[in-house]
C-alpha cells in the first residue's frame, strides 16, 4: 500500500491561481471576504508547513511519547477553539477537554487493539489529527446548541425542577437535542459519501497512486472511527457541561 | 407554622429583590400581594428552593430549608409557575411524570377533575391546549404529586374573567376537598380577598404587612 507522490513548491504556488479566483469572485460580488481568503491562505500554508516538519521529526524519532505529546497539544487547542463556540455554556473548557481526550484515546486505542493500525507515528498522528478535529467540531456544535437550548428554555427547566426532578432529568431533552445536533452532520455526510462527495483520505490516496480498493477500505475505517469519536466526544462534553448550569441544590444558575 | 423567614435578602443583577424579609406563613391559604417588581414571585421561588437567599434563613415546618432534601421538598411543596410550561407530549404523560417523581399512584381523572378539566383532556397533546387549559393542566400536574403545600404564582394572570373565576372556584374547592395549604402570589388585592385568609404584603422587596387578611391589606 506504500505509494509516493512528489509535489513541488511551484505546483503549490500554481494552485494559488484558484485562491486568486476566489478573491476575484469576492471582489466582483462584494462579499467582502478577500481579507479572510488571504488570511486563510497564509495561515493554512504556515500551519500545514509547520505541522509537516513536526510530523517529519516525529516520524524520524519514531517514539510513541512524541505522538502522545503532539496529540495532547491538539486536544488542548481543540478544547480552547471549541470553547469559543460554546460561550453560553459556563465552564465549557473542561467538559470539552475531557470529551476530546476520551474520544481520541478510546478511538485510537481501539483501532490499535483491534489490529487495524500499528501503534506507530505514521498511523497514529494523521488518524489522531482527524479524530480530534472532527470530535472538536462535533462537541463545539453540541455545546453551542446546549447553550441556546437551556437559555431559551429556562422557564420549562425550572417548571420541571419545581416538581422535584433532578437537574439531569430536567435537562435531559435539551442534552439529547444537543447531542443529536453535534453528531448528525457527520452521520449525514457518511450517508452520502461516495455519492455526493469523495472524502479527503480517499482522494489523497488515489492522487498518490494507491489502488482504489485500498483507498476505499482505509477511508471506511476512518469514517467509522470518526463516527465513534464524534459520538463519544459530544456525549462526554454534553454529559459533563449541562451540570454547570445547575447548583448542587438542583437549582438553575442565574447567568449574567 | 409552615414557613418562617428571617431577614431573607436576595440581590439579582445588582438589584435588591428581597430586603431583609421576615415573616411567618401559617397553614391555610396565604396571599402574597404587592405591585409588580415587589419580589412576590422571587419569594415564592425561595419557598420551593428554586433559589436560595443570599443572607437570612427560611425554615419549613420548624426545620431550615437548606436541611431539607431539595427534591423531596419540591415534591411536597409544589410550585405552579406563572407561565404554563408543560413537557412535550400529552396531558396524561405530564401527570404521570409528576406522579412518578413523587412516587405517588396516579389517578389522572381525579387530578384533572380537581383542576376543572374533563377526563377527555388526558390524551390531548399539550400543544393543542389553550392558555387557560394549560394553566389548569399545570395545576393538575402539581396535584398529581399530592403535595401538602401548593405555591401558585399569579394563577390567573393570563386568563379572561370567566376562566379566572373558574380557576378561583377550583382553588377554593381544593381547600375544601384536600388538606392542602395554598400560597398564592397575586397583584390583585381583591383576588387575595377571595382566595386567602392571611396575607403577606410586599413593597420594593420589603415586608409592608403580614397577618390576617384585612389587617395586612389595609
Amino acid at each position: 500500500m506504500t505509494t509516493s507522490i512528489d509535489v513541488s513548491l511551484g505546483q503549490v504556488a500554481a494552485a494559488l491561481a484558484l485562491v486568486a479566483l476566489a478573491a476575484a469572485i469576492s471582489l466582483w460580488r462584494r462579499t467582502d471576504l478577500e481579507r479572510d481568503i488571504v488570511v486563510a491562505t497564509v495561515r493554512s500554508f504556515v500551519q500545514l508547513t509547520a505541522i509537516g516538519y513536526a510530523i517529519k521529526l516525529i516520524f524520524e524519532a519514531d517514539t510513541i511519547w512524541l505522538v502522545v505529546a503532539l496529540l495532547s497539544v491538539m486536544v488542548l487547542f481543540g478544547a480552547l477553539t471549541a470553547r469559543g463556540r460554546a460561550r453560553k455554556v459556563p465552564g465549557a473548557f473542561w467538559p470539552l477537554l475531557i470529551g476530546l481526550a476520551i474520544a481520541a484515546a478510546s478511538t485510537l486505542g481501539l483501532v490499535v487493539a483491534l489490529g487495524i493500525f500499528e501503534a506507530t507515528p505514521r498511523y497514529l498522528v494523521p488518524v489522531g489529527g482527524m479524530v480530534i478535529g472532527n470530535a472538536m467540531t462535533a462537541s463545539a456544535v453540541a455545546l453551542n446548541r446546549l447553550g441556546d437550548e437551556v437559555g431559551d428554555s429556562r422557564a420549562r427547566i425550572e417548571a420541571t425542577l419545581a416538581l422535584g426532578a433532578t437537574a439531569r432529568e430536567a435537562a435531559a431533552p435539551f442534552v439529547r437535542r444537543a447531542l443529536r445536533s453535534g453528531t448528525i452532520t457527520l452521520i449525514d455526510s457518511t450517508k452520502t459519501t461516495g455519492l455526493i462527495f469523495f472524502p479527503g483520505t480517499m482522494v489523497g490516496m488515489l492522487l498518490a497512486g494507491a489502488e482504489p480498493a485500498d483507498a476505499v477500505r482505509l477511508q471506511l475505517i476512518l469514517l467509522y472511527a470518526l463516527l465513534g469519536s464524534t459520538a463519544i466526544a459530544a456525549l462526554v462534553a454534553t454529559g459533563l457541561a449541562y451540570r454547570n448550569f445547575f447548583t448542587p441544590a438542583q437549582q438553575l444558575r442565574e447567568l449574567s | 407554622m409552615l414557613f418562617e423567614l428571617r431577614e431573607a435578602s436576595l440581590l439579582r443583577g445588582g438589584r435588591q429583590v428581597l430586603d431583609a424579609v421576615s415573616a411567618e406563613i401559617h397553614a391555610g391559604a396565604t396571599a402574597i400581594v404587592g405591585p409588580s417588581g415587589s419580589g412576590k414571585s422571587t419569594l415564592l421561588r425561595l419557598l420551593n428552593r428554586l433559589a436560595d437567599p443570599d443572607t437570612g434563613t427560611i425554615s419549613y415546618r420548624e426545620r431550615a430549608l437548606v436541611d431539607h432534601d431539595p427534591l423531596e421538598l419540591r415534591r411536597e411543596v409544589s410550585l405552579v409557575p406563572q407561565l404554563p410550561s408543560l413537557l412535550e407530549g400529552t396531558v396524561a404523560s405530564n401527570l404521570a411524570y409528576a406522579a412518578d417523581l413523587a412516587g405517588k399512584e396516579l389517578d389522572a381523572t381525579r387530578c384533572l377533575g380537581l383542576a376543572g378539566l374533563g377526563a377527555e383532556f388526558a390524551e390531548r397533546d399539550v400543544s393543542r391546549l389553550s392558555v387557560g387549559e394549560r394553566q389548569r393542566a399545570m395545576l393538575a400536574r402539581a396535584l398529581a404529586q399530592q403535595p401538602r403545600v401548593l405555591l401558585l404564582d399569579e394563577p390567573t394572570s393570563a386568563l379572561d374573567h370567566d376562566a379566572r373565576d373558574a380557576i378561583e372556584a377550583t382553588l377554593a374547592g381544593l381547600r375544601g376537598e384536600l388538606e392542602i395549604s395554598l400560597i398564592v402570589v397575586s397583584h390583585d388585592p381583591e383576588q387575595a380577598r377571595r382566595l386567602a385568609d392571611r396575607a403577606l404584603r410586599l413593597k420594593q422587596g420589603r415586608v409592608a404587612a403580614c397577618g390576617p387578611l384585612e389587617e395586612a391589606l389595609a
